[in-house]
């Protein structure tokens, strides 16, 4: 070698600011890790010591009292949300999912280009905006409020956050795997159902858990589309259509027809009242909020583990 | 039946006769539960190209990415035993880990341009190091890519993108960006593997010339690479517990000729692995 680079270089030197410089930005980083843990942390005790205080069984079993009686529950938002979410969930799942197939196996069509942009527009598009276009297309067209209108916007709400996530996770399994399948003669498919979406399980599903935990905390398009509803209670409209001898689909009909309350929606509307329990009871509705979501990651991680020492070990 | 393997009676010679740069004593790595290599002795001489060479899994990766401590970087990775380099305990308290790595390079299985241009590439380690004065970088690009017999084919376009040469050209341009820090030490971990017949040629070529001025150690899964390209061989095997351990070591051209193990013969000779 003619020219050596340690002839121009103290590396002592450049070692010790390196040392320095490093020093400092470690510090950096483990203060902004601090600062970021701290108001998740701090959100999170705070519902759950506030909420906790006002947690009765009968919070939920019980329809709400009638205001300035103590007492009473929020079976109605509960039933209400579940209602509505797993209609949306039924209907944005299945719908976002296979759309991301198409992306996957036409990355460069016009079409895929059309849905990924608008896609993203909707993921960008206020709530509010979701919630004045189902009352525009479907409150004023049946004209009545109902769990279906809601389940709906909740619906078009999900769609984007599954669908672009689900395109990720699945652009991340090598295409190797999609053509080894393809050329045992598989179809198309049945390579996405059995090959692909096995490998890329662990991804969509974080993408579902958050699209459910978004609409499950969605308040703004309810209020155009759902309403709220104090008596919403799934159990009456059964025994009620049982005693009529309707058929379940006229049952299951009443259940979406009616108006229905939600969880976030309660929660705004205890909390503005001037009545002592219903402000307790908006923390409490936090609270199970709060569950809820944390339940649903951990359920999903559990099965997630389960599965994957299923199939690595013998 | 015996595969037709090249060995060359200088290989002998060369075996011989030269100071210990690297020594391995006693290592053992550990990944989270499981031991990835145990209780290895092994010496790396100075200006030779030791081989390692075993069936997969054995370890071989794992125990090249000790000598420069690169398993550092993998949580739940544990390190017991010594590495000396020039005689010094690389994982003894207070080494800097950016000093070994400076003085121990390595290329990879896989050709890992930067992104950038072919000139940034091997400008890349130097800078690192401080060295900003445009003669001199100009001067050690130039150097390093004619070390890596890389300069001719792209002295008049240094500014295109490095990812856009072939495979050869760019584990060449690897080699150079990693001379170009000037290492004692080279650890190429199958660096042909992914490479054509002629690329790999060129690139087993290069590896004889780069000895003269480093010591090199190489992760092969070729055993006639490993043949014809190395002056020791280190051979390793799984264990039943599924840990690499070192079956044997010694000049290249005994390890294939006269193996001291059955194990050894049964691999070189294709009956296992």
């Amino acid at each position: 070698m003619s020219q050596s680079i340690y002839e121009h270089i103290d590396l002592r030197r450049h070692y010790r600011r390196r040392q320095r410089t490093n020093r400092i930005m470690l510090a950096l980083t483990g203060l902004t890790v601090a600062v970021a843990v701290v108001p998740l942390v701090w959100i999170t005790v705070y519902v759950l010591l506030q909420g906790g205080k006002y947690l009765t069984p009968d919070f939920f079993i019980h329809l709400p009292a009638p205001m300035g009686v103590a007492g009473g529950g929020v079976l109605h938002a509960i039933e209400g949300s579940a209602v509505m979410v797993l209609l949306a969930s039924a209907i944005a799942i299945p719908l976002a999912l296979l759309a991301a197939f198409y992306l996957l196996a036409r990355p460069n069509t016009g079409l895929a280009h059309t849905l990924r942009f608008s896609t993203d527009m909707l993921a960008g598009t206020p709530s509010i905006v979701i919630g004045l276009f189902g009352y525009a297309v479907i409150v004023t067209v049946q004209k009545h409020f109902s769990a279906f209108a809601g389940g709906m916007v909740l619906a078009i709400i999900m769609l984007p956050v599954v669908l672009r996530s689900a395109e990720e996770m699945l652009k991340l399994v090598p295409p190797e795997l999609r053509e080894g399948a393809l050329a045992m003669g598989a179809p198309e498919w049945l390579a996405a159902l059995k090959v692909v979406l096995p490998a890329a399980a662990e991804g969509i599903i974080t993408g579902v858990m958050l699209g459910i935990a978004r609409a499950v905390g969605e308040t703004a398009p309810l209020l155009f589309t759902a309403l709220g509803n104090d008596h919403y209670e799934i159990g009456k409209i059964i025994s009620a259509g049982l005693r009529y001898h309707q058929s379940p689909g006229k049952i299951l009909g009443t259940i979406f027809a009616q108006p229905a309350d939600a969880l976030p929606l309660t929660l705004w509307k205890y909390a503005q009242q001037p009545y002592q329990e219903r402000v307790h009871q908006a923390w409490a509705v936090a609270f199970v909020l709060m569950l809820f979501v944390l339940g649903l990651n951990i359920a999903a991680r559990a099965w997630l583990a389960y599965r994957r020492r299923k199939m690595f070990t013998s | 039946m015996q595969p037709h393997l090249n060995i060359t009676e200088p290989s002998r010679a060369a075996a011989t006769a030269s100071s210990l740069k690297m020594e391995v004593r006693h290592l053992s790595v550990t990944y989270k539960t499981s031991r990835a290599v145990k209780a290895i002795d092994l010496p790396v001489y100075e200006n030779r190209v030791l081989a390692i060479i075993g069936p997969s899994g054995c370890g071989k990766s794992t125990l090249l990415r000790a000598l420069n401590r690169m398993n550092d970087l993998i949580p739940g990775a544990r390190v017991e035993g010594e590495v000396l380099l020039d005689g010094e305990n690389i994982y003894a308290p207070g080494q800097d880990v950016v000093d070994i790595r400076r003085r121990v390079g390595m290329v990879f299985q896989r050709p890992n341009p930067f992104p950038m241009s072919v000139y940034d590439n091997v400008a890349f380690g130097p800078r690192l190091l401080g060295l900003r004065k445009k003669s001199v970088l100009d001067e050690i690009v130039e150097q390093s890519l004619r070390s890596a017999a890389l300069w001719e084919q792209v002295k008049d376009h240094l500014g295109q993108s490095g990812m856009a040469l072939s495979g050869g050209q760019q584990q060449r341009l690897c080699i150079a960006r990693t001379i170009a820090m000037e290492p004692e030490v080279i650890l190429m971990d199958e660096p042909t593997s992914a490479l054509d017949p002629m690329a790999t040629l060129t690139i087993e070529d290069l590896i004889q010339r780069l000895k003269e001025n480093y010591t090199i150690v190489i992760v092969t899964h070729n055993m006639q690479q490993a043949a014809r390209i190395s002056d020791f061989t280190a051979f390793l095997n799984m264990d039943s517990d599924r840990a690499g351990y070192l079956v044997e070591f010694g000049p290249t051209v005994d390890v294939f000729t006269n193996p001291k193990e059955k194990l050894t013969e049964d691999y070189i000779t294709g009956r296992f692995g």
